[in-house]
C-alpha cells in the first residue's frame, strides 16, 4: 500500500472536514475509492451517484483494478458522460 | 505475430463508400418503425395536459370495453420499490402521483390498430387537481417557487438551498480575488440558453414482446441496446438476461436514445396481452413533448484579463434545469467552460435545479455548447474592449500539454494550439466584410470518452471477417471498424463486414455517446483483428513445422520473419481461411475492456453573417470548423460530424428553443414551429481537419462527434456583435430579439 494524494473538487470539503486535497493510503483506484470512503463516510452517496477519476490527466470510468501510485496526480471528477 | 506500430496507412486516412449507403438511399435500410410481428399489436400513449398535477383518479374501463384493445396500463402494474436514478427512470416512463409535466405518460393502450389505441386513449378518464408550475431555470431556483419533488435534492447540496436545487457543484483553485486584481480589465455577463432538443430525423420507435414467464424481446431505434435491456429490466423488474434487445437501423440519436421512454410500456402492454409483441411510435409531438431534449442554463461569468490579453482569473456560476428529475449537465458545462485556457485563478460554482419540463436527456456535448456560450461571449467582448485580435488571445493562452487544465489534471497530448494555428492561416479569415457583417471566433472543448465495450470478429472461410459490435452506428463507426480491422488484417476494405449486433451476441457495451465508438470500439477491434492475426500466424507455423514467434504478418499473409525462420512462400489469409477446419477450426479475435488512453478535442470555428438592420434576420454568409481529430480514419464522415455539429449549433443560436405558455405547455410542440435550419438556410460549412494522434488509440484516433457543436453558439453571437456593435446574451438570438437589442442600442 503506498499513499496517495487525491483532490477532490471543493464541494466535497464539507465531508471531509474543509481539506480539498487528502491522503489516503491505496494502491489501486477502487482501493482508493474505498479508503475515502472509510476515512470520509459522507463521501459515500456521492460516489455511489457515479464519478470519474483522472490519473495522470487521463480521465477514467470504471477502472477499479487501474494500480495507483503515489507519483501519479490523481483527481476526483463527477462521472463524465456524453451524447 | 502482429504488428502494433503501423505508421503508413494503406487504408486509413481514405475516404470508402458507406457500407450503409445503398440501403439508406433505397428505403431497404430497417428503422424503429419497420419492424412488424405477426399478431403484433399497436401501442399509444395518453399524456398529460397539465404542467403539474396530482392525479386523484385514473378510470380505463371505457377504453378496456372498447372492441380491439387488447391491455391498458398505468402505474399500478409497474413494480414498486425503486430508488434513485432507477425510480426516475420509471417515474418518467410513467406517472405515478403526479404529472410532473406537460406530456408525462399517465396511461397506455395496446389495441389492433393503431387507430383503435388512440381513440382508446381518449375513453381513458384522469381525474387531475392541478398545481402550481415552474419552467424557467430562474424561477424555478427561487426559494418560494412550487415544489417539484420533496426530498429529491441529493447528498452533495448544502442544508439551506432553494428546494429545486438537487445537485450543488463547486470546484476551483487559486485565488481569484488576486486575480481579478491583477488584471487590467474585469468584466461580468449573465448569459441564457433556451432547452433545445437533438431533433433526429427518426421518432422513438420500438416493438416489445413480453411473456407470462418474462422472457421478451424489443426491436428499438437506439444508441445503446444494453442500456435499453439494463434500464428495462429495472422498470419492469425483469431478469436481464432474459431480455434479448435488438437496434435497428437509426435514423439520428444525437444522445437522445441514450435512455428510455416509452420502451417498458410496449413490454409492460405486451405482457399484459399475453404476449403479443406491442409497436409504439411516438409522433413528432410526443418526441418534443415527452422525450429528453437538452437543459436551459442561466449563467453569470466574470473574468479577468491583462490589457494584452493575458486571462488573469474566471468565476462561472451556472443554473440548469434539466426537468422534474436530476440530471442538468452543470457540472459538464463548468467542466468544459474555461478548458481552453490556462488561468491559474478559477472558481466554478453550479445548481442543478428542478422544473416542470421533460426529463433532460444527453445532447451532443452535453452542458458544453452552454458554458461556452458564456465564457466565449464574454471573452470576445473583452477582445473588442481592449482592441485584441481574439485569435492571438486565444493562441496566448490556450492550454498544451503537461498544463493543468481548469478543472483539475494535467493534459495530456492535446491539439488546441494546432487547431487555433491552422485556423489563423484559413483564407476565411482574410475575406473581406461588408456593411451589417460580422466575424465571430469561438473555441470549444469535449473530453470524450470510453465505456465498457466488447468486441468480437470472425475470419470467414474465404479469408474476408465479420465484426460483430455493440455500439449503433450514428455517424459512420461501421466504415471507420472495417477500415481499421482492414488495415489491421492486410485485406481489403470491402472484405469486412461490421454488424452492429444484438445484447446476446457480445458482452455489455455502453451506447454510442460521449463520442466513443470509433475509439473504443475501433480500439477493440483492432485488438481483436491482431488475436485473429495471433492464431493464423500460429496456423502457418504448425503447417510449416516452426516456432510461432518465427512468425510475421505482411500485407494479409503469413510468412517467415527472417532467412533463420525458414523459406516458406507467404501463405495468405484466404489459404488460413480456406484449411481452418481442418488446421484447428474456426479462426476469431475477441477484446473486452473499457478502453484506456481517451484522448480530448478542441476545436475553433469562424462564422461571417449578415444580420439585417430592418428585420433582425441573421445570415450566415460563411462558417468554418477546425478541430483536432487525433486521426481521421475516414476524412468524410469526420468533415460530415464538423458540419452536423456545427448546424446543430447554429440552430441552437438562431431559432430553436422549447417555448412554454404560462400554463406551463409545450407551444412548439411540431417541427413547423420548432424552427430546425435547413439546407437552404445554410452556406456550405468549410472544414479542416487537425490531426494531432492520441497516442492512446492504435491508429491516434480522439473521437470527433461532440466538440463540433459546442463553438457555434458563442462564434454566431461574437459576430453578431461584430456586425452590429450588439451584444447578444440570450438565446436563441430570433430576428426579433436582435431587433429588440438593436432598437435598444439605438435609444
Amino acid at each position: 500500500m503506498s499513499e496517495l494524494t487525491v483532490h477532490l473538487w471543493a464541494g466535497l470539503r464539507r465531508f471531509t472536514g474543509g481539506l480539498e486535497v487528502v491522503t489516503v493510503e491505496a494502491s489501486s483506484i477502487g482501493k482508493m475509492l474505498d479508503a475515502l470512503v472509510e476515512a470520509y463516510p459522507g463521501l459515500g452517496p456521492i460516489f455511489e451517484a457515479g464519478i470519474s477519476v483522472a490519473v495522470d490527466g487521463e480521465i477514467i470510468n470504471g477502472g477499479r483494478h487501474r494500480p495507483l501510485a503515489p507519483s501519479n496526480e490523481i483527481y476526483l471528477m463527477q462521472r463524465i458522460k456524453g451524447g | 505475430m502482429p504488428k502494433d506500430d503501423i505508421k503508413e496507412f494503406r487504408l486509413v486516412g481514405t475516404r470508402p463508400n458507406r457500407p450503409d449507403g445503398l440501403d439508406k438511399v433505397t428505403g431497404r435500410a430497417r428503422y424503429g418503425a419497420d419492424i412488424t410481428a405477426p399478431g403484433m399489436l399497436w401501442g399509444a400513449v395518453l399524456r398529460s395536459p397539465h404542467a403539474h398535477a396530482k392525479i386523484l383518479k385514473i378510470d380505463t374501463s371505457k377504453a378496456e370495453a372498447l372492441t380491439g384493445v387488447k391491455a391498458v396500463v398505468t402505474r399500478a402494474d409497474f413494480p414498486t420499490g425503486l430508488t434513485g436514478e432507477e425510480w426516475n427512470l420509471q417515474e418518467n416512463t410513467m406517472a405515478g402521483e403526479k404529472a410532473l409535466y406537460d406530456g408525462h405518460a399517465i396511461a397506455a393502450v395496446a389495441a389492433t390498430s393503431s387507430l383503435i389505441a388512440q381513440e382508446a386513449v381518449r375513453l381513458i378518464e384522469v381525474d387531475y387537481e392541478v398545481l402550481p408550475h415552474v419552467t424557467d431555470v430562474d424561477d424555478a431556483i427561487k426559494p418560494d417557487a412550487p415544489v417539484i419533488r420533496e426530498g429529491a435534492a441529493d447528498a452533495s447540496v448544502p442544508e439551506g438551498m432553494p428546494p429545486n436545487v438537487v445537485k450543488y457543484f463547486e470546484f476551483g483553485r487559486g485565488d481569484t480575488a488576486a486575480g481579478f486584481k491583477d488584471a487590467d480589465l474585469v468584466m461580468e455577463r449573465s448569459f441564457k440558453t433556451e432547452a433545445t432538443h437533438q431533433g433526429y430525423i427518426e421518432p422513438h420507435a420500438c416493438l416489445g414482446q413480453l411473456g407470462a414467464d418474462g422472457k421478451g424481446e424489443m426491436w428499438v431505434c437506439t444508441q445503446g441496446q444494453w442500456f435499453i435491456r439494463q434500464m428495462c429490466s429495472a422498470v419492469l423488474g425483469l431478469n436481464a438476461a432474459q431480455l434479448r434487445v435488438t437496434p435497428s437501423e437509426i435514423g439520428g440519436g444525437f444522445g437522445g436514445k441514450t435512455t428510455i421512454f416509452m420502451e417498458p410500456l410496449s413490454l409492460a402492454l405486451s405482457q399484459k396481452a399475453g404476449g403479443r409483441p406491442v409497436k409504439i411510435v411516438m409522433s413528432r409531438s410526443e418526441v418534443l413533448r415527452a422525450t429528453g431534449p437538452t437543459a436551459s442554463a442561466s449563467m453569470d461569468v466574470k473574468i479577468g484579463m491583462t490589457k494584452d490579453g493575458k486571462l488573469t482569473a474566471a468565476r462561472a456560476e451556472f443554473r440548469m434545469q434539466g426537468g422534474a428529475f436530476p440530471g442538468a449537465p452543470v457540472d459538464m458545462a463548468l467542466y468544459c467552460c474555461l478548458a481552453p485556457y490556462k488561468i491559474e485563478n478559477v472558481e466554478h460554482i453550479g445548481y442543478d435545479v428542478l422544473a416542470n419540463r421533460p426529463k433532460c436527456a444527453a445532447y451532443r456535448a452535453p452542458g458544453s455548447p452552454m458554458g461556452a456560450f458564456a465564457v466565449e461571449s464574454l471573452i470576445d467582448e473583452m477582445c473588442r474592449k481592449l482592441d485584441l485580435d481574439p485569435m492571438e488571445v486565444r493562441l496566448k493562452n490556450a492550454v498544451r500539454e503537461g498544463d493543468q487544465a481548469s478543472y483539475g489534471p494535467t493534459f495530456g497530448s492535446i491539439g488546441l494550439v494546432e487547431v487555433l494555428e491552422a485556423t489563423a492561416k484559413h483564407p476565411n479569415l482574410s475575406v473581406p466584410l461588408g456593411p451589417n457583417q460580422g466575424r465571430g471566433v469561438a473555441s470549444g472543448y469535449w473530453f470524450n470518452h470510453n465505456g465498457e465495450t466488447s468486441v468480437s470478429m470472425a475470419i470467414s472461410e474465404d479469408g474476408t471477417a465479420q465484426v460483430s459490435v455493440g455500439t449503433p452506428d450514428i455517424g459512420g463507426s461501421r466504415a471507420s471498424i472495417a477500415l481499421m480491422v482492414a488495415e489491421t488484417l492486410g485485406i481489403a476494405y470491402e472484405d469486412v463486414r461490421v454488424n452492429v449486433v444484438e445484447t446476446g451476441a457480445l458482452g455489455v457495451n455502453e451506447p454510442t455517446h460521449g463520442s466513443r465508438a470509433t475509439f473504443a470500439t475501433g480500439k477493440a477491434a483492432t485488438i481483436a483483428a491482431r488475436a485473429a492475426i495471433k492464431e493464423m500466424c500460429r496456423r502457418a507455423a504448425n503447417e510449416w513445422g516452426i516456432d510461432e514467434e518465427a512468425v510475421e504478418w505482411v500485407d494479409g499473409a503469413a510468412q517467415p520473419a527472417g532467412p533463420n525462420a525458414g523459406d516458406y512462400p507467404p501463405m495468405s489469409i484466404k489459404d488460413i481461411a480456406k484449411n481452418m477446419g481442418s488446421t484447428g477450426g474456426p479462426i476469431s479475435g475477441h477484446h473486452e475492456s473499457v478502453p484506456d488512453g481517451v484522448g480530448a478535442s478542441f476545436g475553433c470555428h469562424v462564422v461571417d453573417v449578415e444580420v439585417d438592420p430592418e428585420t433582425g434576420l441573421t445570415k450566415i454568409l460563411r462558417y468554418l470548423v477546425v478541430q483536432d481529430a487525433g486521426r481521421a480514419i475516414h476524412p468524410s464522415y469526420v468533415e460530415g460530424q464538423y458540419q452536423g455539429g456545427a448546424v446543430q449549433g447554429i440552430g441552437w443560436a438562431l431559432n430553436e428553443e422549447y417555448v412554454y405558455g404560462k400554463d406551463g405547455r409545450l407551444q412548439n410542440p411540431i417541427f413547423l414551429d420548432y424552427r430546425m435550419p435547413v439546407a437552404s438556410d445554410l452556406p456550405m460549412i468549410d472544414t479542416m481537419i487537425v490531426e494531432v494522434p492520441n497516442p492512446g488509440h492504435p491508429f491516434g484516433v480522439r473521437g470527433v462527434g461532440e466538440t463540433g457543436i459546442t463553438p457555434p453558439l458563442p462564434a454566431i453571437a461574437n459576430a453578431i456583435q461584430g456586425a452590429t456593435g450588439v451584444r447578444m446574451s440570450h438565446l436563441p438570438m430570433t430576428p426579433t430579439k436582435v431587433l429588440a437589442a438593436l432598437k435598444a442600442s439605438q435609444e
